[in-house]
């Protein structure tokens, strides 16, 4: 089996002005905008564009339009701060809210069919932590499309892609970044369909590859979630920042971790526990089911610790029986047929059974407002790679992001990583790339793939999946990170034999599952060490050994380097501008 | 309970024609067909080849023919299905490997139907209005997430590949009945065309495979209505 064709050691390099790794929102968005401005751009996805994650995105997207009521941009850019715990940097929090509302008319422009008001303007519904006048009562900011938002989104910017020409390659996987002599030069892929590595020369590298759920057991995220470029930059010597904070979304499927979208809650339904009483009214009397999604989690876990899970289980019931038919069949059409396919429950007339599942990551690589990554506590920057989307820390969502700021994210930043490529690639010209670019990612492959025999990928990947789940999730404790350090270092050593089954070149998954597995390692390692190094409770970073904020010590963000040994950590300022911190009640 | 599943492998690095293989896989009633298939993938045989995302059925991605229909393994529980299950790749598409067909083809025929707004009008400062009624006058069609499960479904598509097919037609309806868009004209021209929407027979498979539930074959309908009400 092993004498199969080795993969090609010919090296097809392409040349681009501008190269976009990831086709969801931020990448599209970024894509368009190049194509507007004329640059030569690829789009390199691992899947087909329209298989983005963002299409999975249900909820909506907030501006303050004010279509319904009162509603002003520093009301959103308040209440990101405040949702964020006050570790958001605010002058991108500004960017964010103020360039959200010309974001979303021109995708309205762009043909984006929301539902609409009967006066014919975008509808708006309310959203999680989204208030009018700095925290008094919820408003209606998110503006939707049904509850597939996302998919909507997804859709428009790759049909105006198409209409402007852009040049997708699809299912080419990228697997190493190549950043030389201080300077971002391409990157290297490998084509699904026949196992060939192809290089991409150019100096504007985007990472808009999304988030990295699949470090944890129980999520929202696709399989396709392997934090690829999040790794891929740390590799080559880029810090992670932030990446203790990880959002626990509240209402995930029971056992599967699928989604069932805030805007259940934005539309007023309810959470009972056991007791069938709306238990948030002891964590969050104002807001109640809309405050964030981590004092929705950790409250849910309360309960349930306290005996208050129904029948003494491990979940409690959301309950949208009081909102009708109408409301359900108009607005939440796809979340209540997750319930009947998944659950065979029937959300019209009964309850449905919930619990927290690992969602969304406020870490990643980081930028500044202008989508450049920057690599030190000096925010210099590294010319020529960008990043946007979650895969970003930029930072918007500090501890905790609110609902529909991520769709936001993705496209206020997207659209902005693209104007910045288009500004710095102007007049420039291609730089080089070494002859023998491609040869240390096709030793790493060529090792995986022909390996006889060794350890198995799946279950190594389910052992941390289920370590960091148990260990650095909603609750975490010096004890239980401490014990998950040790951990992912032998789960490393293990990886380090990994084998595979399928030595093809031909639409090989099993070797890209196995390399996506050490994407994820890389992932968790530096969750773990800045979750470890942090020894206070902010936003989704709860230590139950820690449970106060300690402005003092810890409003800062965390910087994780990659080492041959442990991860190095070291810290940079946060940005405030208009809003002083204060105590986070809801 | 234990799943007798039968999947057609084919591995073009190895084998002349495709042929079956048979597994015995441990499940539960509310395991769906992509659970079954990582079981084996994981457990027994890591060459078995398919594609998977979202694993909820909003992707597109894990369309395949399972006990004779067209449907997303991650949206079909093994309680619908029984213990015998058998799954093949999409018919009508060339096969790459195992349940991996090549949609390029099914993409290229996508794009071929200008599948984005036109409208090259100077846009207000605010949102363009939209009535609720116009908004819902299209909103079936939105719903398509380009699994191809209608087009390899269509006998119309099998007799013919050149036919554009159910789910190119979706996609240029979702534009057409858009009261903001103004490229209609010459999206109809090309649905007008011999491999267009005259291949449709009205034999509903389509509409019958959707995993979103949009009612395609009314959709191609509205479409040729729409291209005869121009004639006039």
């Amino acid at each position: 089996m092993i004498d199969r064709q080795p993969l090609s050691r010919q090296m097809v390099t392409h040349e681009y002005e501008a190269v976009i790794v990831g086709a969801g929102g931020a990448g599209l968005y970024a894509a368009l905008e190049l194509a507007r401005t004329g640059v030569k751009t690829a789009v390199l996805t691992k899947l087909y564009p329209t298989r983005s994650h963002t299409g999975a995105a249900q909820g909506g997207i907030c501006a303050a339009l004010g279509n319904h009521e009162e509603d002003h941009w520093e009301w959103h850019m308040f209440d990101t701060v405040k949702g964020g715990d006050y570790l958001v940097d605010q002058d991108a929090a500004e960017v964010l809210a103020r360039e959200a509302i010309d974001t979303v008319i021109e995708l309205e422009h762009l043909g984006l069919p929301f539902n609409r008001t009967p006066e014919g303007k975008i509808d708006q519904r309310r959203f999680g932590g989204h208030t009018r006048n700095y925290g008094e009562a919820p408003v209606r900011r998110s503006c939707f499309a049904a509850d597939r938002t996302g998919h909507m989104i997804l859709q428009t910017l790759y049909q105006q892609c198409i209409k402007h020409g852009v040049r997708f390659f699809d299912e080419y996987h990228v697997v190493d970044l190549l950043i030389d002599g201080g300077l971002t030069r391409g990157v290297v892929a490998y084509r699904i369909a026949d196992g060939e590595l192809q290089v991409f020369r150019s100096g504007a590298v985007l990472l808009a590859t999304g988030g990295f759920g699949r470090i944890y057991r129980i999520t929202s995220n696709a399989h396709a979630l392997t934090g690829d470029g999040v790794s891929l930059a740390y590799r080559r010597g880029v810090p992670l920042e932030d990446m203790e904070f990880y959002q626990f979304h509240p209402t995930g499927i029971v056992g599967i971790g699928i989604l069932l979208s805030e805007a259940a809650r934005g539309e007023g339904g309810y959470l009972r526990n056991g007791k069938g009483e709306r238990f948030m009214e002891r964590y969050a009397p104002t807001l109640m089911e809309l405050a964030p999604r981590d004092m929705i989690s950790r409250a849910i876990y309360m309960e349930i610790r306290e005996g208050r899970g129904v029948d003494g289980q491990d979940f409690v019931h959301l309950d949208l029986t009081h909102l009708g038919r109408e409301v359900i069949d108009a607005k939440l059409p796809d979340i209540t047929e997750f319930a009947r396919v998944y659950q065979g429950i029937e959300p019209i007339t009964q309850l449905v059974p919930i619990t927290p599942t690992a969602h969304y990551a406020m870490g990643g690589v980081p930028t500044d407002i202008e989508a450049r990554v920057v690599v030190d506590e000096r925010n210099t920057v590294l010319p020529g790679l960008y990043a946007a989307g979650e895969c970003a820390c930029v930072s918007v969502h500090g501890a905790n992001r609110l609902g529909t700021n991520s769709l936001i994210d993705i496209l206020v930043f997207g659209r902005r990583a693209g104007r910045s490529m288009a500004q710095d690639v102007a007049g420039g010209g291609l730089p080089d790339v070494a002859m023998d670019a491609s040869d240390p990612v096709r030793e790493e492959l060529e090792t995986l793939r022909t390996r006889a025999r060794g350890e198995n990928v799946a279950h190594i990947r389910a052992e941390l999946a289920d370590a960091m789940m148990e260990r650095c999730g909603v609750f975490r404790t010096e004890e239980g990170l401490g014990r998950l350090t040790g951990e992912i270092r032998a789960l490393r050593q293990r990886y380090r034999n990994a084998a595979i089954d399928d030595r093809g070149r031909v639409y090989n998954t099993d070797l890209l599952e196995a390399r996506e597995l050490g994407y994820l390692l890389d992932c968790a390692e530096a969750t773990v060490a800045a979750a470890r190094a942090r020894t206070e409770s902010r936003g989704g970073h709860y230590r139950e050994d820690h449970p106060e904020r300690d402005d003092v010590e810890w409003l800062k963000h965390s910087l994780v380097y990659k080492t041959d040994g442990d991860p190095e950590i070291r810290y940079k300022p946060v940005t405030i501008t208009r809003f002083e911190p204060k105590p986070r009640t809801y | 309970m234990q799943v007798d599943l039968r999947i057609l492998r084919y591995d073009p690095e190895r084998d002349k024609k495709p042929h079956w293989e048979s597994y015995k896989v441990e499940s539960g009633p509310m395991d769906r067909v992509l659970d079954l298939l990582h079981t084996v993938k994981w457990e027994q045989d890591g060459t078995l080849t398919f594609r998977r995302s979202c694993a909820h059925g909003v992707c597109g991605s894990d369309a395949m023919l399972i006990n004779g229909r067209n449907r997303l393994a991650c949206k079909i529980r093994i309680d619908q299905l029984g213990k015998k299950i058998s799954v093949a790749p999409l018919p009508g598409f060339a096969v790459v490997k195992d349940l991996v067909v090549d949609m390029e083809d099914f993409f290229a025929k996508y794009r071929s139907v200008q599948p984005y707004q036109i409208d090259e009008r100077q846009m207000p400062a605010r949102e363009r209005l939209q009535s609720p009624e116009d908004r819902a006058r299209y909103d079936d069609t939105t719903k398509c997430i380009m699994c191809a499960a209608c087009t390899s479904s269509c006998p119309s598509f099998w007799a013919k590949d050149s036919y554009v097919g159910p789910a190119a037609i979706v996609n240029a309806h979702r534009f057409i009945f858009d009261s903001r868009d103004e490229g209609s004209d010459e999206r109809l021209e090309i649905l007008a065309d011999k491999d267009g929407v005259w291949r449709c027979r009205t034999i509903f498979n389509c509409t019958e495979a959707c995993p979103r539930g949009i009612d395609i074959t009314r959709a191609i309908l509205e479409v040729s209505g729409a291209i005869v009400d121009r004639r006039i």
